[in-house]
């Protein structure tokens, strides 16, 4: 464990060298930083559940520069989102909007853990004594049996 | 003349299914026990049949025998040897086939477990093994016959498609298998428990091992296929949130709830009804899993057999037993009778809370694989479901869990001491937070969240520790006040204590190296022989560029030397891409370097023809420990299923001579 994070202190000075394709890495690491979590956020349109920054397809690439070209420009990561989803559509992003058509999807987590807390309070009320259960008669003969043999 | 008796073992097992299927039935009707004999031949003679199926498949394919349709689409003379034998189940036929065969092979090791399950329990269980058996067995042979013969018999075959000639793809689905299946016996004896109508903890006890057994199979497999994409995928990404994924995640989460909630039932006699339903959803997300796998329906990268006309068969299946064993939960269910007095603050309080997360996990991966599908029928939206929406809303429900698992363990049954459990993890707790707060100020600077996550992972192993500390030492006056007294005690704690705490330590390990993982580094470059290209604590040099033959495909390797950043040699990787004339396809090789628990990870882009190549190190510190600490967990299960109380079993029923002494446990 010890060894392990003296280790990981080596990294404390070491910047994300953070790039997709050599040529398309900006010079303004700044930006680039940001392109890189637009990237990882619009999906890739041709691929299976890829995000463009992991996609190796041409359109991936297109969407890249894309993205960098109107960071360059200027835009907000918001902006450089809104651009993309004005061309493509909500598709695009891996994080779908939190908005009535989602709202289900979002609520999942709270909905099953309200309702869940709902059913073990039931649980906890209903601590009525557990009821004598009578043996059938088969068991109830094993029961002698068994005992005898004692 | 081999295939044929294949062929034909296949038909007969589905004959025999059915025979298994319905004999205990109608013993229970008849009350004629000899009936329900009768089911214990036939699980074995299914077995039989299809383990013979399955040989004749393998044999054709090794052989490669390209009159088999299924070996021309997924084989090719030059294919290594062991690419021949996973070959079997890498395509949709072969793997349905060898579902069955783990189907059976379980439904035949239930026949043989006389001892540990009572007589009418297993006949029931037998019976919907078999139902199951027969309708997947029906869905192979009507729609996916591996079988099948074409003429005239090509001269070559189109070989396996590369991303899956592998060491992992020979390993990983047959592991995933028998989690997956292994649960269709947990869901045999839930069924089997409402067909009877009552439910004890004779039923818990006889159904744990399988349970265990399943779910240490699951965490193998998961954890294989996870490295299997880590290295072959060639983005040094473990876990993408693909559906695929989510498809054995679901059932795995569902799993570990059902682990511990048979734990409540049998040692409580609680939770009985919820056990069963957790019984039947599990299954059900394994038969969901493989709807999702098989029918093509959510495409990834595991589309390797796809084919919508299927779908319909499976969702068929789907419904029939999700829908029947829902109903008959819903019509059955209140005849079991809910036991057992129970107190928030207590042991089975704290493993219902983890019932509940688990619970909530799981329909949040459910609902997110299936909300675009849903969406998109109901409105023709098509929105995305990615791994942002599953971070977000999966790691919220994860941290609590993890929190509470060491302070639970710690709790005693009927009615726990919530002070004297969190006296005793001070320790445990302290030194986690003095391992976060040293790791966070050794990369100070960095992702915040990791050394939390690293936190969060010494305290899940140090409760584990503490745990079986706490027990070791007893309390009050049976206090041990010696080491050797302590390491008696210890050494005689049930197996099953060590194995819950190895479990859970596991998870601990596993969540250090997820929360690693954030500080992981990515460089990129184009590098000339003789340059270097630097990623977090390495350097990687590029040596040569060059050809190279494999058996079945050209290769194009590039040769790096790895310093650190002291410039001390550490070693070399090789990374290539790989052509595979047979299927025109290229798959690139990750080269991996490991040190300690760490990898260097190297990936070969484009060859440039004036032979500069592009080239991605990634710097992945505590990589393995994600899949070290599954292997723990899977290990912790394993040694819990060695636990006295497994072997021994439930009472017997008794039987007609006395046994002789020296069998009789000494208890």
């Amino acid at each position: 464990m010890w060894p392990a994070l003296a280790l990981l202190a080596l990294l404390a000075g070491v910047t994300m060298a953070a790039a997709v394709q050599p040529d398309e890495v900006l010079k303004d690491p700044g930006l680039e930083h940001r392109a890189r979590g637009i990237s990882a956020g619009l999906r890739c349109l041709v691929c299976q559940n890829q995000s463009i920054d992991d996609s190796d397809a041409p359109l991936a690439k297109d969407l890249r520069v894309l993205v960098r070209e109107r960071l360059q420009a200027g835009d907000s990561d918001q902006q450089v989102e809104d651009y993309v989803v004005g061309r493509y559509g909500e598709f695009v992003l891996l994080r779908p909007v939190f908005a009535w058509h989602t709202l289900a999807l979002w609520a999942t987590p709270i909905i099953v853990l309200l309702l869940g807390a709902f059913g073990v309070r039931r649980l906890l009320a209903n601590r009525a004594p557990a009821r004598f259960d009578h043996l059938s008669a088969s068991e109830e003969a094993e029961l002698q049996r068994l005992l005898k043999r004692e | 003349m081999i295939v044929e008796i294949g062929h034909f073992g296949l038909a007969l097992a589905l004959a025999l299914s059915l025979v298994q299927a319905v004999m205990p039935a109608w013993a229970m009707r008849s009350g004629d026990p000899a009936l329900r004999g009768v089911a214990t031949a036939a699980a074995l003679g299914a077995f039989f049949c299809v383990a013979l199926a399955f040989a004749a498949l393998t044999y054709a394919h090794v052989t490669s025998d390209f009159s088999v349709l299924n070996v021309v689409e997924h084989s090719h003379t030059t294919k290594p040897l062991i690419y021949k034998v996973s070959g079997v189940w890498g395509n949709h036929e072969g793997s349905m086939l060898l579902w069955l065969l783990i189907l059976v092979l379980f439904g035949g090791l239930v026949a043989l477990s006389r001892r540990s399950v009572p007589a009418v329990l297993r006949a029931n269980v037998l019976s919907v093994q078999g139902a199951v058996a027969f309708v997947f067995g029906l869905f192979i042979v009507a729609t996916s016959n591996p079988f099948t013969r074409v003429r005239p018999a090509p001269i070559e075959g189109n070989d396996l498609n590369p991303l899956l000639q592998d060491i992992g793809l020979a390993i990983h689905p047959p592991l995933l298998y028998l989690g997956y299946v292994g649960f269709s016996i947990t869901f045999a004896f839930a069924v089997a428990a409402l067909i009877e109508g009552r439910i004890d903890a004779a039923w818990a006890r006889a159904v744990r091992p399988w349970t265990l057994a399943a779910w240490s199979f699951l965490t193998l497999g998961i954890a294989m296929g996870s490295y299997w994409a880590y290295y072959e995928l060639g983005w040094g990404g473990w876990w993408f949130w693909d559906p695929v994924e989510n498809a054995s995640l679901m059932p795995w989460i569902a799993g570990t709830a059902l682990v511990h909630s048979t734990v409540v039932m049998e040692k409580r006699d609680a939770l009985k009804v919820w056990t069963v339903l957790l019984a039947i959803l599990t299954f059900s997300l394994s038969l969901l899993g493989t709807f999702i796998v098989r029918s093509g329906l959510l495409t990834s990268v595991h589309s390797f057999a796809s084919d919508p006309s299927r779908g319909i068969f499976i969702l068929a299946i789907l419904v029939l037993f999700i829908g029947g064993s829902l109903t008959l939960f819903a019509w059955r269910a209140p005849l079991l009778r809910q036991g057992g007095l129970f107190a928030p603050l207590s042991r089975e309080g704290a493993l219902v809370l983890n019932n509940l997360f688990l619970v909530a996990a799981c329909a949040t991966v459910l609902v997110g694989t299936l909300y675009p599908l849903l969406l998109e029928m109901a409105t023709g939206e098509k929105i995305s479901v990615g791994p942002p929406f599953f971070n977000a809303t999966f790691l919220p429900l994860a941290v609590p869990l993890l929190l509470l698992v060491p302070f639970g363990q710690l709790l005693a049954w009927k009615r726990g001491d919530v002070l004297a459990a969190a006296q005793r993890l001070y320790a445990a707790f302290g030194l986690a937070l003095v391992v976060g707060i040293v790791a966070l100020a050794l990369t100070w600077g960095g992702p915040v969240l990791a050394p939390i996550g690293v936190g969060i992972g010494a305290y899940l192993i140090l409760g584990a520790a503490t745990e079986i500390a706490a027990r070791a030492r007893g309390q009050g006056r049976n206090r041990s006040r010696t080491p050797l007294a302590i390491w008696r005690r210890a050494s005689g704690l049930p197996r099953s204590a060590w194995g819950t705490a190895l479990a859970h330590a596991g998870v601990g390990v596993a969540v250090i190296g997820i929360a690693a993982q954030g500080w992981a580094t990515e460089g990129l470059g184009t590098l000339r022989p003789g340059q270097s290209l630097a990623s977090g604590r390495y350097v990687a040099t590029l040596e040569r560029v060059g050809p190279r033959s494999g058996p079945n495909y050209e290769e194009t390797v590039a040769t790096l030397r790895i310093r650190d950043r002291a410039g001390s040699e550490i070693g070399t990787i090789e990374t290539g891409k790989r052509f595979y004339p047979s299927r025109r396809m290229t798959v690139t090789e990750a080269g991996l370097l490991t040190v300690g628990t760490s990898q260097v990870y190297g990936s070969l882009g484009e060859v440039q023809p004036d032979g500069s190549i592009g080239m991605r190190l990634y710097d992945k510190p505590l990589v393995l420990l994600i899949w070290i600490g599954s292997l723990i967990m899977a290990a912790g299960g394993g040694l819990s299923l060695t636990d006295r109380r497994m072997r021994v079993g439930a009472p017997a029923a008794a039987r007609a001579r006395p046994l002789p002494p020296t069998a009789v446990p000494a208890e």
